[in-house]
């Protein structure tokens, strides 16, 4: 019987919402006691020293370049990029080339992330056909194969019958969707975010107003057919009362925002740094603030860092040319930790977002530090300072916007399953 | 006094050295009305004009003037199709410092690439001659030459931007540079060709031409760009000839001395009355054009005093 001891931890409970000193005991891959442990003989112990021991982040709406663009990621390099991260559970994109559209791909997904990432990798997959908008996908299929949600990634259906059909198909099958909320006319070729410093700078914009827009669309058709929904990505303070009606009036709604949308903000771009070119695109400040408060609240209940490798080629274009997304494995945990150093969140709130909260909606036992739960687990000093430098993350790709930058926050090791999945 | 390695935009310059420039440029605007334009200011220096989107006024005024300085002039015309290729303009970087330009004037439809090409071009000066929505600033310090010189300064002015301003880079620079002047800006035109924001550039807003142009000094018409409109901004030509077209009875409402600018090339009955465009008494446009070529001479003289004091420090380095 493999036993592992953690002494001396601060423990972050995200359920209790809470933190606590104290110890936690592993047993055969799986949390078998927390709080005051007897240290079991034979046991492994390892001496946090005050560090910080949380349940390992669960990253939901991760894009992995395999298939189709493996030089910019491969499940490897994803997955070492997610260790080194504190991210114990990626939860894959579909929007891959081709698509994760049928089982097939996704039974392809599977085999390749089992045989490379040290991390638990769990798949969505297209919710129409080849992220066309025509015709929905084999959801009941691809739910038995293993797809733990269905999404077009940042492509919006934009007919909605067909999105009605393919919502309450999924209800069927008790199927999540996961929606990005962008409403497709109004968005049409924006790369910023409508305001003054995109009218500086000549840029293509989209009112924030876009946000909402779809998000009521998506609203109306979720009470129309009963369907579980997800939607990745709020960014803005005017969709935010939307959500808040949503939920109190019962629907089966949850809201992510990635991390950079919670620390960054549309003048980052500066002299068109493409990097910070993101889909949506960066905000207004008080957009920022207003989405930290949410997630402090809990309406918006998941942080992501909807991880998008690209490659030097892709990015070092013209703004308006140049491809969307950042790398956020690596740097989720400490960019995150900006919102604690900044008086905004306590570490119990963070890691409810990070950690409890995608694994509930998702239905996994992970996310918790419980009895019975997985061993996936983060050991982290939130207030060490580093300066970013980007050539030293994992990635394949080094798309970061954090290159530079100073953070506070270093991940110390990472277990999944009980097994420790960072180098020493 | 103008301590720039390029001119990429008005947005980094200090009003001393938009005034140092201006002031070389008025040098030059005589000379050439005397009939001594030509000098060797730029001898032996090359000077590459890109222009990745159409362009002739402004392609040939930055060619006319390279060549009245004595710099080696040549006009690489980059076809459309290699834009939609993006990757070609770091290529075209690379393939540019094996040939060593010393002047390079780019043009080109995307915001900002004219300054990721800056940033990938070595031991040569950029000259932004438009790039996208962004900026246009030799044709922003042209406009503000002629307006020093019919007004007799280029402070506490009322100056009214009318038309497209959504799409126009000209205008971007423009409210920029007499911003830092200290004047009052105003901008007048449709809703929907006023950029977002507009109220935050410390500019006034105006979207009835007749109160917009109420008691200014100086008018400038934009173009209105057809060709960027990808969908409805306006309801038909005539109808915005009739609600911001420039005519007598329009401008009429503007101070008695106002002069009327337009950057070209025109729209006559779309943004401006065709015989208001030639009176001479109202309409500068003539002097803009020429006005164009001797900006562009100064702006070139003082990069080039720029790259050869900076190339001096560095063979002086070298020695040592």
């Amino acid at each position: 019987m493999a036993e592992t001891v953690f002494t001396n931890a601060r423990l972050i409970d995200p359920e209790a919402g809470e933190e606590r000193r104290g110890a936690l005991l592993v047993r055969d891959g799986a949390i078998a006691a927390v709080g005051d442990v007897a240290i079991p003989e034979g046991a492994t112990v390892i001496d946090c020293r005050g560090a910080c021991l949380a349940p390992g982040i669960v990253d939901l709406g991760v894009q992995v370049g395999e298939p189709g663009a493996r030089h910019k990621e491969s499940f490897r390099s994803a997955g070492r990029a997610a260790a080194a991260g504190g991210v114990t559970t990626i939860v894959t994109r579909a929007d891959t080339g081709p698509p994760i559209d049928t089982p097939e791909t996704l039974e392809f997904i599977r085999r390749r992330a089992a045989e490379d990432a040290p991390v638990n990798v769990l798949p969505m997959a297209a919710l129409t056909k080849g992220r066309a908008g025509a015709e929905m996908t084999e959801i009941g299929f691809l739910k038995d194969a293993g797809a733990v949600a269905f999404s077009d990634g940042f492509r919006v259906v934009e007919n909605t019958r067909v999105l009605s059909r393919a919502l309450t198909y999924a209800r069927s099958c008790r199927a999540l969707v996961v929606s990005h909320v962008q409403d497709p006319g109004l968005s049409h070729g924006a790369v910023t975010t409508a305001g003054k410093f995109a009218s500086l700078k000549g840029l293509p914009a989209v009112t924030p107003m876009a946000e909402r827009m779809a998000l009521d669309r998506d609203i109306a058709l979720i009470e129309m057919t009963g369907a579980a929904c997800h939607f990745d990505q709020i960014t803005t303070a005017r969709a935010l009362p939307a959500l808040e009606r949503a939920k109190r009036n019962g629907l089966d709604v949850s809201a992510g925002v990635s991390v950079h949308h919670l620390t960054l903000n549309e003048f980052d771009v500066g002299d068109y740094r493409t990097f910070f070119k993101l889909t949506p695109p960066l905000r207004s400040e008080d957009d920022r603030m207003a989405v930290v408060e949410a997630v402090a609240s809990g309406l918006i209940d998941v942080i992501g860092s909807f991880h998008t490798p690209q490659d030097e080629e892709s990015k070092r274009l013209p703004f308006e040319a140049a491809a969307s997304g950042a790398v956020g494995l690596q740097t989720l945990l400490p960019a995150a930790l900006r919102l604690v150093h900044s008086g905004a969140l306590g570490l119990p709130t963070l890691f409810r977002a990070l950690s409890l909260n995608p694994a509930r909606r998702l239905g996994l036992p992970c996310g918790r530090l419980a009895e019975g739960a997985p061993a996936d687990l983060v050991l982290f000093d939130p207030d060490k300072p580093f300066v970013l430098d980007r050539f030293t993350l994992k990635s394949k790709s080094l798309n970061t916007p954090f290159d530079g930058a100073r953070m506070q926050g270093v991940v110390l090791g990472t277990w999944v399953a009980g097994r420790r999945v960072t180098e020493d | 006094m103008f301590r720039q390695s390029h001119l990429l935009g008005i947005e980094p310059l200090a009003p001393a050295e938009i005034t140092a420039l201006l002031d070389l440029a008025d040098t030059y605007a005589e000379k050439a009305r005397a009939g001594r334009a030509r000098g060797d200011d730029l001898a032996g220096l090359t000077q590459i004009n890109m222009f990745f989107e159409a362009s002739t006024r402004t392609q040939a005024s930055f060619e006319l003037a390279g060549k009245r300085l004595g710099a080696d002039v040549m006009s690489m015309a980059m076809g459309a199709s290699s834009v939609k290729k993006g990757e070609t303009l770091i290529d075209t970087a690379l393939t540019l410092n094996a040939m060593r330009p010393d002047l390079l004037v780019v043009r080109h439809p995307h915001s900002g690439a004219v300054d990721l090409l800056a940033q990938k071009v070595h031991d040569c000066a950029v000259l932004n001659a438009g790039d996208g929505r962004h900026e246009h600033p030799t044709q922003a310090l042209l406009d503000a030459l002629t307006i020093r010189r019919r007004k007799g300064r280029l402070h506490r002015l009322s100056v009214a931007i009318c038309g497209d301003i959504a799409h126009s880079r000209v205008a971007r620079s423009n409210i920029l540079l007499l911003g830092k002047m200290e004047n009052r800006v105003r901008l007048v035109g449709p809703p929907t060709l006023i950029p977002t924001g507009a109220a935050d550039l410390g500019v006034e807003v105006y979207e009835d031409m007749v109160e917009g142009l109420r008691d200014v000094d100086v008018v400038m018409m934009l173009r209105l760009q057809k060709e960027r409109m990808d969908g409805g901004f306006i309801p038909s030509e005539r109808e915005y000839y009739h609600r911001y077209g420039l005519d007598a009875a329009k401008l009429a409402h503007a101070a008695e001395d106002a002069i009327v600018m337009h950057p070209g090339p025109m729209n006559r009955g779309v943004e401006i009355d065709g015989t208001l465009a030639d009176d001479i008494h109202r309409s500068v446009i003539q002097t803009q054009v020429e006005m164009g070529v001797a900006v562009r001479m100064a702006a070139m003289d003082l990069l080039a005093r720029n790259l050869r004091a900076a190339r001096g420090v560095r063979a002086a380095e070298a020695v040592q």
